[in-house]
């Protein structure tokens, strides 16, 4: 009981926002109406996607400065982990914008193209860790890679949609938001139980997935890392 | 970090530049070459803004072809001989300052050419030069860390171009939006923003750079 509560904690967070998502009561906006249950579902996996990339970032640094294996680990397991939440994100905001936008993909929308940069910058730091064999030197460049390639998708995110107001996301240049006015409490109770849900399942994918590459790593070396 | 150690650097690679002619009359001739087979397939004349979006495609990759020479062209051993030389942020500051001198003869002369076989659509021609010169700075600071990277991988040249694109992103949007301004040839006022923007970046980019070479240069 004393490692896994918060096991427990996130499949009940996680199920409770998936069962109050679909039947719970939320308020009638234009345009949105129902779709606005797909805050629950979009936003805390964006979310999650952005705390495993912090993670991967943060543990690039750690690697870096001492070069343990470890650190790399984690790192790149964050990475993916991070990947894999992106592609659900990427298709809940699809099928979202199919019905509230009229197609899947507006190109103008500065939130959009900050999401593909982000996606391309991570399959690219995926290739290129496929493409160097010895693991040192790959856990070298691609901490390198994905320290810079980071930031400038941070840059990307945080500081372009700002110097162009154009984003269609509901909240924005003057749309029916999730934020301020139109999320009552009743979605408070089941959207920030969702995100932290989320974000806790990740961290456990994280776990398993370095655990996993660390029981690996044990077999193929002489050297034993904990 | 000592500057006579850069100057010693950067004169090296002018040396070479002008010892082997071709590196430069090779990025120049794809220029040339990519600007008139648009010339060719643009028929009916081109767009203002198809003219923005056309002319930084090609100076990027100009952009990547001159770049990825610098770290290329290092062999191995005299890599070892430089490392027992130069502190590493010598070495990149004078790679650095190297491509940006080298991107921006490159973007001069695409607006020559495409000046010339195209047309010239910007109206305010200040504000354009700016962009160039600020928007080409920062391809050069990621390109140059970029091809770093992609020289430690096998097949580089391809890792390069795949390395860049992402990164450069922002970069590029930054100053299609300014040219999209300067061809229109809108009050300064509306570019103020975007060209802060872009010299953030600028330094975001070097600083990078800088902190992050020494650990891509120890073997």
């Amino acid at each position: 009981m004393k490692n896994w509560w918060w096991k427990i904690v996130a499949i009940a967070l996680v199920l409770y926002s998936i069962a109050m998502g679909f039947i719970g009561n939320v308020p009638h906006l234009n345009i949105l109406n129902e779709t606005i249950r797909n805050l629950y579902f979009h936003v805390p996996l964006w979310f999650a996607m952005l705390v495993q990339m912090g993670i991967s970032w943060f543990f690039a640094l750690r690697y870096l400065n001492g070069y343990n294996i470890k650190y790399d680990m984690l790192s790149s397991r964050a990475a993916y982990v991070g990947g894999m939440f992106a592609l659900p994100g990427l298709i809940t905001g699809s099928i979202w914008a199919t019905y509230t936008w009229g197609k899947p993909w507006v190109a103008e929308d500065p939130k959009l193209q900050g999401v593909m940069a982000a996606m391309l910058v991570y399959f690219v730091y995926y290739l290129l860790r496929a493409l160097i064999p010895d693991a040192q030197t790959k856990a070298r460049i691609s901490a390198v890679y994905n320290i810079f390639a980071f930031i400038m998708t941070f840059v990307f995110i945080m500081i372009y949609p700002r110097l162009a107001p154009n984003s269609l996301h509901p909240g924005n240049g003057g749309n029916p938001a999730f934020g301020k006015y139109d999320m009552d409490n009743n979605m408070r109770l089941v959207f920030y139980p969702a995100c932290i849900g989320w974000i806790l399942m990740s961290v456990w994918l994280l776990n398993v997935l370095n655990r996993m590459k660390k029981l690996q790593y044990n077999l193929d070396n002489d050297e034993k890392i904990n | 970090m000592n500057i006579s150690n850069i100057i010693a650097l950067l004169r090296k690679e002018f040396l070479l530049e002008f010892r082997q002619k071709t590196s430069l009359a090779s990025i120049l001739l794809y220029v040339l070459s990519i600007v008139f087979i648009s010339f060719l397939s643009f028929k009916n004349g081109i767009k203002p803004d198809v003219w923005g979006a056309l002319f930084w495609i090609v100076l990027f990759f100009a952009g990547i072809n001159a770049a990825s020479k610098s770290f290329f062209t290092e062999s191995k051993a005299r890599g070892i001989y430089n490392y027992t030389l130069y502190h590493p942020t010598e070495f990149v500051v004078s790679k650095i300052i190297y491509n940006i001198l080298l991107l921006w003869v490159v973007s001069i002369c695409s607006v020559f050419c495409f000046s010339w076989l195209i047309n010239y659509p910007v109206q305010d021609s200040l504000l354009f030069l700016l962009t160039l010169l600020i928007g080409s700075t920062a391809l050069a600071g990621a390109l140059t860390l970029m091809s770093c990277i992609a020289s430690k991988t096998g097949n580089s040249y391809s890792v390069m171009s795949l390395l860049s694109v992402p990164v450069c992103i922002p970069v590029m949007l930054m100053s299609l939006r300014l040219t999209k301004n300067a061809i229109d040839g809108l009050e300064w006022s509306v570019s103020y923003k975007y060209l802060t923007g872009l010299l953030l970046i600028d330094v975001i980019i070097i600083t990078l750079s800088l902190f992050l070479f020494r650990y891509l240069w120890k073997e």
